[in-house]
């Protein structure tokens, strides 16, 4: 049933290690861990959300959490598109997306997903809808990859 | 506090690595119902949602956070246009490079030149959208969610 290159049980465990993240961000300091509007907050994007200098802790802590588990397992598979204008287009269309529907995978779909927010559950079937019919016209248009 | 928030971040951060959500192939690909479909991301999102849940148990019983003088979490309740809108334009970008803010971030670690272009790419197009919506900005900040 589960292909052979999913990755179940790592899955499961990073999962939980990113609800427990955000679990800390919620108990310990009051915040949602928004990925989207934290890193807004620290480029002063966003004039709400938490201090400059959490959103900015938060986010630097993405990139150093990542290389000390490259560091103590070995190098982390990071397959990226090769083309850099689907970089740049997806990127573009993820901020504007993400600042006007007030967050992404992570405010959405893990905080608020968890807390049954009716806005948090629409935006999570409208963005995996989204993405779900992009990847299937891209494929069908032959920009796969 | 900011320690506090470091650590929320760097085991976020770490969280991505090991469940493959750093990898924008694998994501792609669960995004790809009709080909060669993988359900990690399935799980993480399983596995986030879990301990998250038992936190807002937790919330609903505390009077405060424990480092921090109060909750500020979302009250809005608003389905609008902004909402529907914006969720699915963001769909779109994270099928067009498999990419959301999140991994994008952490690969700024494990593959600097390709994040970076993406990252600066999002930090444009968030800067268009508030440019776009100034007049509406204050609505955005009672509905800010991250």
């Amino acid at each position: 049933m589960i292909p052979d290159y999913a990755m179940p049980v790592q899955g499961l465990i990073g999962g939980l290690m990113i609800g427990v993240a955000a679990a800390v961000m919620l108990l310990g300091l009051g915040r949602i861990a928004g990925v989207s509007g934290l890193l807004a907050r620290m480029m002063r994007i966003s004039d709400s959300g938490p201090p400059l200098v959490l959103a900015g802790m938060f986010t630097v802590g993405l990139p150093l959490g990542a290389f000390i588990v490259s560091l103590l397992s070995g190098p982390v598979e990071t397959r990226y598109p090769e083309s850099a204008v689907i970089l740049i287009v997806g990127g573009l269309v993820v901020g504007f997306g993400t600042r006007l529907g007030s967050g992404c995978t992570s405010g959405h779909g893990v905080c608020g997903l968890s807390r049954l927010s009716k806005r948090s559950v629409v935006a999570t079937l409208c963005f995996m809808g989204a993405g779900f019919a992009t990847v299937a016209i891209m494929n069908g248009l032959g920009l796969g990859w | 506090m900011a320690i506090l928030a470091l650590g929320s971040g760097a085991l976020f951060g770490a969280g991505l690595a090991i469940s493959g959500m750093a990898d924008p192939t694998r994501v792609r690909d669960f995004l790809d119902l009709f080909g060669r479909w993988d359900p990690t991301l399935a799980f993480v999102m399983a596995g986030a949602i879990l301990p998250m849940a038992i936190a807002w148990q937790i919330q609903r019983r505390l009077l405060s956070p424990l480092a921090s003088s109060e909750f500020n979490v979302p009250s809005t309740a608003k389905i609008d246009g902004k909402l529907v809108s914006g969720s699915l334009l963001f769909g779109v970008g994270w099928g067009i490079a498999g990419l959301c803010p999140g991994p994008a971030i952490a690969g700024l670690a494990l593959r600097p030149s390709e994040a970076l272009i993406f990252v600066v790419a999002m930090i444009v197009g968030m800067m268009v959208y508030r440019s776009l919506s100034r007049p509406a900005f204050v609505e955005t900040l009672a509905t800010e969610k991250g």
